[in-house]
């Protein structure tokens, strides 16, 4: 089906991440094909005239398989030369969204095009970004050590990622996030690692407890931290300051920012997942953009519907799984939007913790495997690009499968190469070839 | 190149979250069984296909109760779009708004997507018309479940009944695989044989969707089991003489019981009142039950096997064959007795005056003479064999229960009870030590009466021993079950094992026989005649503390080669011989001849219309203003009927005879008073009741 005897038009291209890319694929179609199975449907009827998913995932796989050999068969320097002419193309083209749009599961994010197939501007912009970020790190003037290139390169992660939170596709936007990884690998300090993740335990500690009960732990740590460090804060009032604005933060957050995001910025059901997560349950009514769009007081119920079918898929699978097309949750139908962002259920229904395991091991050795692609770079260019690439594979795989069992709130982000979704499937192509093109020539530098 | 051991801190992170991510799946997959549960609830739509139940035939493969179908009215809500309401109100006769409460119901119970039983129980024509409409009704559609249905509307207590499994039922039967909305046997026979009876269940499997659709067999139907029919039960029950039991019983409060000696098998066992067992199927089950449990008459209440009753002189026989066998006394032992028992002081009336009327065993009892029993009574107490009262007594007794009275038998039925045969520690908690008390306290023992009480159905065992000559087969219904098993022979083997009483000779028998053949030749039940048959009985009157004195009456037929043994109380009726007795002749007569003579039809006619309901429980229904409840549920004749008290003997209560109760037993029966005031429709009937009168006035008791 796929890529064939790369060895013809290009040296050096990596045959193991083909061949993973391969079995990802195939194995996507496989769990389409078992979500949708129905022992009274004519298979090669409805294959024919593409009614079914996994037969159109089919075609869609074979178009990706042209766009593979096309990228393969291009020069390396093209990437390079149209970095940023991209990207500005990709933010253009996620502005047209807002005229041309269609509201598709509503998310107004898609352009249709010719054959009924629609287009997703932002996930092809996913791409883009990666190839301006690595311009902009490869260029010789700009020293990432630097504030300044560390905010110019987060401002255009961050447009695209505003766009697409403006499209009310929250999953997408997170995903830009990913570029932190090929940010830390080219000289982000580790201490904005560490603070973004005491921000984020903040946060979470925000919702499990009392808002006043944190605030009092919060200055007692504080008051503590002071107390033991007295001496030293003697030599130097700075420190003190420093300790004081920390706390302020801290506490600003816990009682102002958090309740504000909550409650203004996010909408109903996004802080509700996010309560339900950490077992409890938002109070819609506090939401002023369920109450103030509506124009009425209207208060959801708790949708955790999902993740508890979801759970429940994963969970009945056991340890050898119920075996293939004898999934009762696949069959009934009972988890939502299965063959897209809940796809892993089916897989962990059928094939149990055995499958589940053998194929995270899969992904596992996918991104170790772009990890180490990455590092034999000679050429900035490309190691930035690499690491662009497993970051956004990395956040992908984690975040969706982490909200199928209950790790992460539900956000509508698909499974790398496994996922119905012509859109999707090809963004993970043309972003992997890429880096494979790139890949073969990486005695080159390129800038 | 600067920064490089980043990439590896970059894939310690990924494996990091992957080891979150596998931890995970370890407790969602391995460590956690319930998901399997919830899916397989989910998903798994388990059918039951429920088998027909057992058929309990008579003696003659007669089907006693059988099964016949009956239909809901389902409904799936969400389906329920544009039905035409009016039209499916004016069917079901409601109204718009028991038709929005209905549903809500439906959905409350079983959810918008589910099958939800509208209307249960539809009778032929409202079946009829809905099948014509049901294409104006969407979603709603007719489910077919198997009722119980007794052809012959009879032998309600015997049966039983089955109904829905509460939750006390399913804890009980924890084991057993009921589930909620399963039926089963809840009294008689269906409760007793529950197991053989229902068969066994099957379950299908469908695999369901998410909206409650069914997709297919789950699995090809691997795990479905098949639905095993109920086996079939055969009884020796004669319709007929069941039929005419009940007959004979309406309006008076009492029972009837029968026995084919030669295997214990029961012929007929009635109760009175009961009702109609098809009242409790279908739909006016719920109507009834709620009728039948508030009557005071209480007509669910087997009298037949819980019924107490002192068994008045219908003991007599018993007494006399203990002092035989001790060998107190002969055959040709008599007592003199001029009409009263000064023995113990107090002096007991006897019902005769005439000297010699006790000159010998049989003819005491054919006169039914109280003082010889008495007087026999007294002397297996003192038996100088024991030494003392208490020993005497306690051997006593041993001869009772052996004799299958103060104790269960053992009946195919729940819930038998063992009546009462007082113990030594009652008399010494009476009277204040073992050392105060001789024979002369409970003296009337010896004639049925004192603490002393007896279910219908031991009454009716005491005969099938006496005609055996000392032994019987525990009373039962089932004689065999269809496809025998090792497992049904061993419930059946206690029925089929000959139960010895002590061994007392058979000449003492003979002569009991001869002294019971006599009561119906010369004796207080001449007039009872079985045609073309010889039979032996004894007639009882038996105090009581509830009114009037129950009429009993127990004989077996034919004399030399008995195949019916029977029992009959009437409660407060009055004579043995008026009332229980007829009715026990003509039950023989049923059973024996297979056919009635035209005289004994009128009798039966009679009978049947006597109104004999105790006053006090007509008057309980006029006060509780439930005069709609005289009409009996048994048939349905418009004749104002009759209800009597149910409370039976408490155990404790002693009965003892004084003298005044005996002197208005004697100026009732010297006023030839009828033992109850006839109806005045009744009146004209009387005339047939001549040739009985005329004997009564020959053989008082």
């Amino acid at each position: 089906m796929a890529t064939t005897n790369n060895h013809n038009f290009s040296k050096g291209t990596d045959l193991a991440v083909i061949l993973v890319y391969i079995m990802m694929v195939a194995i996507g179609v496989l769990c389409i094909f078992m979500i949708e199975y129905n022992p009274n449907l004519n298979w090669s009827n409805s294959f024919l005239t593409a009614k079914t998913n996994f037969s159109k995932q089919i075609y869609f796989s074979i178009f990706c398989t042209f766009i593979a050999i096309f990228i393969l068969l291009l020069d390396s320097k093209v990437f390079t030369a149209l970095a940023n002419l991209s990207y500005v193309g990709g933010i253009l083209l996620m502005l047209a969204t807002f005229v041309l749009g269609k509201n598709i599961n509503g998310s107004k994010s898609w352009i249709p095009i010719a054959g009924g197939f629609n287009l997703q501007p932002a996930e092809l912009c996913k791409i883009f970004t990666a190839l301006f970020l690595a311009k902009y790190i490869s260029k010789p003037d700009t020293d990432f050590k630097k504030l300044k290139s560390h905010l110019i390169a987060g401002a255009a992660i961050a447009l695209p990622a505003i766009l697409s939170i403006m499209q009310h596709e929250m999953g997408l936007a997170l995903v830009y996030s990913s570029f932190i990884f090929a940010m830390y690998r080219e000289g982000l300090p580790p201490l904005i690692l560490v603070v973004l993740l005491s921000f984020a335990i903040l946060v979470i500690t925000t919702l499990l407890l009392e808002p006043t009960l944190l605030a009092i732990i919060l200055t007692v740590i504080a008051g503590l931290f002071i107390f033991s460090m007295i001496k030293r804060f003697k030599r130097n009032k700075n420190k003190i300051l420093l300790v004081l604005g920390i706390w302020v933060v801290c506490f600003g957050t816990v009682r102002f920012a958090v309740p504000y995001i909550f409650n203004h910025v996010f909408e109903c059901y996004q802080s509700t997942r996010i309560y339900s997560m950490v077992g409890k349950e938002y109070d819609c009514s506090q939401n002023k953009k369920s109450t103030s769009s509506t124009g009425e007081r209207r208060s959801k119920k708790p949708d955790d519907y999902n993740v508890k079918q979801s759970k429940i898929a994963i969970g009945s699978g056991g340890f050898w799984g119920r075996g293939f097309l004898k999934g009762t949750q696949t069959r009934g139908k009972y988890v939502p939007a299965q063959h897209t962002d809940f796809i892993f259920t089916s897989l962990g229904e059928a094939f149990g913790f055995v499958g589940t395991f053998i194929f995270l091991g899969l992904y596992l050795f996918f991104l170790f495997r772009l990890v180490r692609i990455a590092e034999r770079q000679r050429s900035a260019f490309s190691r930035v690009y690499a690491y662009s690439v497993v970051g956004i594979f990395f956040f992908h795989i984690a975040v969706n499968i982490s909200m199928t069992i209950g790790l992460f709130p539900v956000v509508g982000i698909p499974l790398p190469l496994i996922s119905y979704g012509g859109s999707s499937l090809l963004t993970f192509t043309a972003l992997l070839f890429i880096l494979l093109r790139l890949d073969a020539d990486r005695q080159m530098v390129l800038r | 190149m600067y920064n490089s051991n980043r990439g590896r801190i970059i894939q310690i992170i990924i494996g990091v979250i992957f080891t979150l991510i596998i931890l995970q799946l370890v407790s969602l997959q391995i460590f956690s069984s319930k998901y399997v549960l919830a899916a397989n609830n989910n998903a798994i739509f388990r059918k039951i296909i429920y088998p027909d139940r057992g058929i309990i035939f008579d003696r003659k493969k007669r089907a006693l109760l059988e099964n016949t179908i009956s239909y809901d009215l389902v409904v799936i809500p969400n389906e329920a779009k544009g039905v035409d309401t009016a039209t499916l109100c004016a069917i079901l006769k409601i109204n718009k708004e028991e038709y929005s409460k209905r549903m809500v119901e439906v959905i409350i119970k079983n959810s918008r997507v589910k099958l939800g039983v509208f209307e249960p129980f539809l009778s032929s024509e409202v079946y009829a018309q809905i099948t014509e409409n049901l294409y104006r009704f969407p979603g709603f559609s007719l489910s077919e479940r198997s009722i119980r249905n007794y052809p012959y509307n009879t032998a309600a207590h015997v049966l039983g009944y089955v109904a829905e499994v509460d939750v006390n039922f399913l804890k009980k039967h924890d084991a057993e695989g009921y589930e909620m909305g399963d039926y089963a046997g809840m009294t008689g026979l269906e409760k007793q044989y529950e197991s053989i009876l229902m068969g066994q269940r099957g379950v299908k499997r469908f695999l369901r969707d998410n909206k409650g659709k069914i997709q297919g067999p789950f699995e090809k139907g691997e795990f479905d089991t098949t639905a095993i029919a109920g086996r079939n039960l055969y009884t020796s029950m004669d319709v007929e003489v069941q039929q005419l039991a009940e007959n004979l019983l309406q309006h008076k409060i009492g029972s009837v019981v029968a026995i084919n000696p030669k295997t214990g098998s029961i012929i007929a066992m009635a109760s009175s009142p009961g009702y109609n067992p098809n009242l409790l199927t279908g739909n006016q089950r719920r109507k009834t039950i709620g009728r039948l449990l508030t009557d005071t008459a209480r007509p669910i209440y087997n009298r037949a096997i819980k019924g107490q009753y002192p068994p008045g002189s219908t003991f007599k026989p018993l007494g006399a064959l203990i002092a035989l066998d001790e060998g107190l006394i002969t055959p040709s032992f008599g007592y003199n007795c001029f009409g009263l028992y000064t023995a113990c002081g107090d002096p007991r009336k006897c019902e005769h005056h005439n000297a010699g009327h006790a000159s010998n065993l049989q003819l005491a009892l054919a006169n039914s003479c109280n003082s010889y029993f008495l007087q026999v009574f007294r002397m297996a107490i003192d038996n100088p064999k024991y030494h003392n009262a208490k020993l005497g007594y306690l051997k006593w007794k041993e001869y009772m229960n052996s004799f299958g009275l103060g104790r269960k038998l053992g009946i195919d039925l729940p819930s038998e009870n063992r009546a009462n045969i007082p113990d030594t520690a009652q008399y010494n908690k009476d009277f204040g030590g073992a050392k105060y008390w001789n024979s002369c306290f409970m003296l009337t023992l010896g004639i049925g009466q004192d603490r002393m009480t007896a279910t219908p159905l031991q009454l009716a065992n005491t005969m099938a021993f006496i005609a055996n000559d000392g032994y019987y087969y525990t009373p039962h219904f089932v004689d065999s079950v269809e496809e025998e098993d090792e497992f049904d022979k061993e419930l059946l083997l206690k029925y089929r094992t000959k139960q010895e009483v002590t061994k007392i000779p058979k000449e003492y028998y003979d002569v009991i026989k001869e002294g019971m053949h006599d009561v119906t030749v010369i004796g207080t039940a001449a007039f009872i005649k079985v045609p073309g048959h010889e039979f032996c009985a004894k007639t009882g009157t038996a105090q009581n503390p509830h009114g009037k004195n129950h009429s009993m009456f127990v004989c077996f037929a034919p004399k030399d080669n008995p195949k019916i043994a029977v029992a009959v109380v009437v409660e407060n009726a009055g004579f043995g011989s008026t009332w229980a007795g007829p009715i026990a002749g003509l039950i023989m007569e049923k059973y024996l001849n297979d056919t009635l003579t035209k005289e004994s039809k009128t009798k039966v006619d009679y009978l049947a219309n006597v109104d004999l309901m105790p006053a006090n429980i007509k008057e309980w229904y006029i006060r509780n203003n439930k005069t709609d409840m005289l009409i009996p549920l048994n048939y349905n004749n418009d004749e104002l009927s009759e209800i009597w008290d149910m409370e039976m003997l408490s155990e404790t209560a002693p009965i003892k005879l004084d003298i005044d109760t005996l002197n208005k037993m004697d100026t009732f029966q010297k006023n030839k008073l009828p033992a109850s005031p006839i109806p005045s429709k009744q009146k004209m009937k009387e005339s047939i009741l001549n040739p009985i009168q005329k004997k009564k006035k020959t053989n008082s008791q």
